[in-house]
């Protein structure tokens, strides 16, 4: 591909963005969607969720890891502990980030785990 | 829609920016390193800039990244862009009802606007769709504070990467920060039984299909566990709680 070309694809990239966030209401038409399928979607926030973050949280290079010496492990372990405590509190989203980067960033840097 | 006077003047954009403001770091460590990638991977700084700022979608350009440098076919890159965000369909049917009161010219923007963490927090903070204009209007002013944050924090945390790319340790792993904000996120949707059910399920289904291609191990848990919910919900009461919303 030439540099033009390249540039070309990344803007077509943004409107592939454009048209899966939108799928669904890209037309006017009018359409209802199942009461069934409107009651399974409440679950999808956290199923997406979760499916996206266990696999990078346990998995390395294709496989389950087997040892608890793994600084991802850890740190979101210790994460969600705090997050459990401290639901109540205003910031607590990111108080689970800064407490679990602190057990991480010491035992992934400095201890190579 | 952050740049509409009736959207940043609405008592709900602060609301929503205040509720995406615990996330944004973990989202500006992401976006940090995925513009370090593009650089380091060997895309040209016209390319990466163009990328970080227009795509905003952080798994998809990941996932094109490597293609773009291998010179891979155009319609290969956007396939793989398109499965990869494949999610975002299921998301949009769920939006849908909330999105149908407006133009489309607004829906179209606020749908790309719409990232995986927007769409948590707008469900979870409306769990019905209004119906009413002025309720209307204030959902749509709370989506627009939280998606305009969340572009901000992405899109700058970007440009820093690319910039800085030199200088910012891969091996460090700050991306990590993305994740965990994400594990407190599920954390805080887990306010039923059957929710931390379909947690746990699609995280399990998430691992175990994690050597499907183009992330689509993502659209079989949410599958899977939706599915099994549903089966869950219609059992009698002695054994699962009924639907809260």
């Amino acid at each position: 591909m030439s540099e033009t070309e390249k540039l070309f694809t990344i803007v077509a990239l943004a409107g592939i963005t454009v048209l899966t966030r939108c799928f669904f209401f890209l037309s006017d038409r009018p359409w209802h969607l199942p009461r069934w399928a409107q009651r399974g979607l409440q679950y999808a926030p956290i199923a997406a969720l979760t499916s996206v973050v266990l696999p990078e949280i346990v998995v390395t290079q294709g496989h389950l890891i087997t040892t608890w010496q793994d600084a991802r492990l850890c740190a979101a372990l210790v994460g969600a502990a705090y997050f459990l405590t401290h639901r109540h509190h205003r910031q607590a989203v990111l108080g689970t980030m800064v407490v679990g980067m602190t057990v991480y960033l010491p035992l992934h840097v400095g201890l190579g785990w | 829609m952050f740049f509409l006077a009736e959207n940043y003047r609405h008592p709900a954009f602060r609301e929503g920016v205040r509720d995406f403001s615990g996330l944004a770091l973990g989202i500006a460590a992401w976006g940090l390193m995925t513009g370090v990638t593009m650089m380091k991977s060997g895309m040209s700084l016209t390319e990466s800039v163009l990328m970080g700022v227009l795509v905003f979608a952080g798994s998809s350009q990941l996932a094109a990244i490597p293609l773009l440098v291998a010179d891979a076919p155009m319609w290969i890159v956007l396939a793989t862009g398109f499965c990869v965000n494949l999610r975002f369909v299921v998301f949009s049917a769920h939006l849908r009802p909330y999105m149908m009161p407006w133009p489309r010219w607004k829906r179209l923007v606020l749908g790309y606007m719409t990232a995986d963490l927007s769409y948590v927090q707008f469900v979870k903070r409306f769990p019905h769709p209004a119906s009413d204009p002025a309720e209307q209007q204030y959902q749509l002013a709370y989506l627009a504070g939280n998606t305009g944050l969340n572009w901000l924090s992405w899109t700058t945390a970007g440009l820093i990467g690319i910039g800085l790319a030199q200088v910012i340790p891969t091996e460090w792993g700050l991306g990590f920060a993305g994740i965990l904000a994400l594990v407190g996120l599920s954390c805080s949707l887990a306010s039923s039984k059957l929710r931390v059910v379909a947690g746990t399920v699609a995280g399990a289904a998430g691992v175990a299909a994690v050597a499907l291609p183009l992330k689509l191990n993502i659209l079989v848990a949410i599958a899977v566990a939706v599915t099994l919910c549903m089966v869950l919900e219609k059992l009698p009461r002695a054994t699962t709680e009924p639907p809260r919303e």
